[in-house]
């Protein structure tokens, strides 16, 4: 026995960096996609680990529905400002404005399903080669058959029946004009491995993770966060409780945990005991069984 | 190694759990989803919303009862027809340690997707229906995790419900094993377990019908077989990724050489040949950010100062002066062909080797290897899809490698063909 054991962390820290250096290195104009999450903030901490003393060699974009928390919106900002990175935010209410994409109506409209569009648009528009997504396997039965590199065609879609096979650890990022790769850094990190990275690494979150006062209705069995632009069913009422967000999405899809988790270690707690898996919580996914797989195949993140 | 980890174990241990790879091959007649789908629900790591949307997909498709097997198929096609097409990724973690599933469909044809499931594996997990025993596919998947050197398999006999649960079918299989499959594999730590994964037994929990088996169950085999010697810490290998170079007033004259270790073991102060170049000197710092370390091992990725001026790049090599790679041309490999569009001698294709991108000429076909039978044929001179051959080829530039038994990072690499880019080959250097 000797004694170059690695912890699982360790080890999932050292693949994460790995692949983010070769983004660098195969891709000419990479973006990370940001989206406040803790996914996306845990990237983020990891591409600055990686380059580290030098600046990350990443532009950032956020697509931004416009429906946020604005805890969130707050916290990116003070992000960027902090580490002197540049974020772009596609916003899907211009792809409304010029008329690429048609809002949804009614109580149940998300924007969620137009922000594919968007993205697909800034990625032509600024040229992107490669959009690094903080997207895990563990989420969600569609993204464990995804790829570190995935291939995207000219049009932006995912063929996930004729996937290049990844063995060891080389990936093969090579692509022929107007083609561009997603590449997921985090690929195989759980849910429970990031919130113990975070309070490993000392992370800071943004506040909506913890448990906090907030208007809440109940949709579906769904707790979500009342904003001026959500339509209200009959029979739904605004209540206060205590809540906090398992995952940050778009305001109009984020379902709300009822909990009074104040610090980290609350919230591996929870993690730990619940029995609803992260997406659970999401009505974007709610759809139909293959809901993600079909608008990953259209090029959604 | 610091203080920040010993923050972390004061928070109930479960911060440092070792993370373990296993791949599974099978088909859905082996019921190779059914036990997956055990060790997730049995070990809580199948919540109840993933349970419900299986329920759903169950008696959509008329079963009676829940098909633990729908858990792994993640592609609307495959759950219409049943089968897995592609390589899944399965989590779930237990107090000891973390697991990571590579879910490979069995059957001949996707032998490609075996070989990419298995090359990143610790473990392979091979079953067998206790009802048939040892089969061609057995065979196949046992030669296919030896061929990719993985150092450690498992075999699963289950559906011992159907032979009711009787030692002698179990005990026969187990030599059929040892005397027809186990004594042609590279492979050295071979387990044996009886299970039912439809029922449970032996899976997570002791089997109450099979008292006879004394031995541990399948999740405890799981977590205890040791790992942490099978990799290399005799040659120091360090395949440069991305040069860190701030130009930046406080780090004005940095340069890091960034990259992950893929052997062996880098302490501060040790003599370092850069390769090509063969320049030498000595590591002034060995970094992961802030934090400095003494020393460094696979699998961490790094970044390494050295305490002269020298001119390393992306693709180079920094290596232990003691040990230096072999530096050649003209490579001999064992290649699994991942293509429909057969292998084109005579053609150049491109070559990935650690961060090296180099391009290459396939010379010669030595000999197929039928993965079924482990016979050599040196007559047929094509090599296909899902083919195993003993290739020869010769590259643009000197690869700097090991073989592939004595590193699986410096001693692989993948044929990517031009125009396409796709990933036509798997290569393992002898």
């Amino acid at each position: 026995m000797n004694n170059y054991t690695v912890k699982h962390l360790q080890e999932l820290e050292a693949e994460s960096i790995y692949v983010l250096r070769e983004v660098a290195s195969q891709f000419e104009n990479p973006v990370m996609l940001f989206s406040g999450g803790k996914d996306s903030i845990v990237m983020f901490h990891l591409a600055r680990k990686a380059f580290y003393p030098a600046k990350m060699p990443f532009t950032l974009m956020h697509i931004d529905t416009g429906h946020n928390f604005q805890e969130t919106i707050e916290f990116r900002d003070q992000l960027i400002a902090e580490n002197g990175v540049t974020l772009i935010a596609a916003m899907v209410q211009e792809s409304i404005d010029k008329g690429r994409v048609v809002e949804e109506q009614g109580p149940d409209a998300s924007r969620n399903m137009l922000q594919t569009t968007t993205l697909l648009d800034a990625i032509t528009e600024h040229k992107f080669d490669c959009a690094m997504g903080g997207g895990r396997r563990d989420e969600e039965k569609a993204r464990a058959k995804e790829r570190f590199f995935s291939h995207r065609d000219v049009f932006g879609q995912w063929d996930p029946k004729n996937q290049r096979p990844e063995l060891w650890n080389i990936f093969n990022g090579k692509k022929n004009m107007g083609e561009h790769f997603r590449v997921f850094p985090i690929s195989n990190w759980t849910e429970m491995d990031v919130w113990q990275y975070i309070l490993q690494e000392e992370i800071e979150m943004p506040s909506i993770y913890y448990t906090h006062r907030r208007k809440v209705f109940n949709r579906n069995g769904q707790w979500l966060a009342w904003a001026p632009f959500m339509q209200l069913k009959e029979n739904e009422k605004v209540e206060e409780l205590d809540v906090r967000c398992r995952t940050i999405g778009d305001i109009t899809c984020t379902g709300l945990t009822l909990s009074k988790a104040t610090s980290l270690e609350d919230i591996i707690q929870e993690v730990a005991a619940t029995r609803i898996t992260e997406r659970g919580g999401r009505a974007d996914d709610q759809r139909s069984e293959s809901a993600m797989e079909d608008r990953k195949r259209e090029g959604y993140f | 190694m610091t203080s920040r980890q010993d923050n972390g174990s004061q928070h109930g241990g479960y911060l440092d759990m070792e993370l373990l790879r296993f791949t599974t091959a099978g088909s859905v007649d082996d019921g190779k989803s059914t036990l997956i789908g055990r060790l997730l629900y049995d070990s809580k790591a199948i919540f109840d919303d993933q349970m419900k949307s299986i329920e759903k997909a169950s008696t959509r498709l008329g079963g009676e009862e829940v098909n633990l097997a729908l858990v792994t198929d993640g592609l609307r096609s495959e759950r219409e027809q049943g089968i897995t097409i592609d390589v899944a990724y399965r989590y779930f973690a237990t107090p000891k340690r973390k697991f990571i599933i590579a879910d490979t469909p069995g059957h001949v044809e996707y032998t490609r997707n075996m070989v990419t499931g298995a090359s990143s594996a610790n473990v392979a997990l091979i079953l067998v229906d206790g009802r048939n025993g040892v089969l061609e596919q057995t065979r196949r998947h046992s030669f296919i995790a030896s061929l990719l050197h993985i150092k450690h398999i498992v075999l699963c006999v289950n559906k011992m419900d159907l032979v009711d649960f009787k030692q002698e079918e179990y005990e026969q299989i187990k030599k059929d094993y040892i005397d027809n499959v186990a004594s042609k594999l590279n492979v050295k730590d071979i387990r044996f377990v009886p299970v039912s994964a439809k029922l449970g037994d032996n899976i997570v929990d002791k089997s109450q019908n099979m008292s006879w088996y004394t031995g541990p169950t399948l999740l405890e085999l799981l977590e205890t077989i040791e790992i942490v010697n099978d990799k290399n810490i005799d040659e120091a290998r360090l395949p440069v990724q991305y040069v860190v170079r701030p130009q930046n007033d406080k780090f004005h004259d940095y340069r890091g050489y960034a990259g992950r270790v893929a052997g062996g073991v880098f302490q501060k102060g040790d003599s370092v040949t850069a390769l090509p170049s063969g320049k030498t000197s000595k590591i002034k710092s060995i970094e992961i950010a802030e934090q400095a370390l003494d020393i460094a091992y696979p699998p961490l990725s790094i970044t390494m100062t050295l305490e002269d001026d020298i001119d390393v790049s992306r693709g180079n090599m920094i290596v232990s002066s003691e040990s230096l790679p072999q530096q050649s041309q003209d490579i001999t490999a064992m290649v699994c062909w991942l293509s429909a569009k057969p292998m084109a001698m005579g053609q150049r294709y491109l070559v990935k080797h650690t961060t090296h991108d180099l391009k290459c000429l396939i010379t010669n076909i030595v000999y197929k290897l039928n993965i079924n039978t482990l016979d050599l044929n040196y007559e047929e001179k094509s090599v296909g899809l899902n083919d195993i051959a003993k290739i020869q080829l010769k590259t643009t530039e000197p690869l700097l490698f090991d073989t592939y038994a004595n590193n699986r990072i410096t001693g692989s690499f993948i044929i990517i063909e031009e125009g396409t880019n796709n990933t036509v080959g798997a290569c393992m250097i002898e």
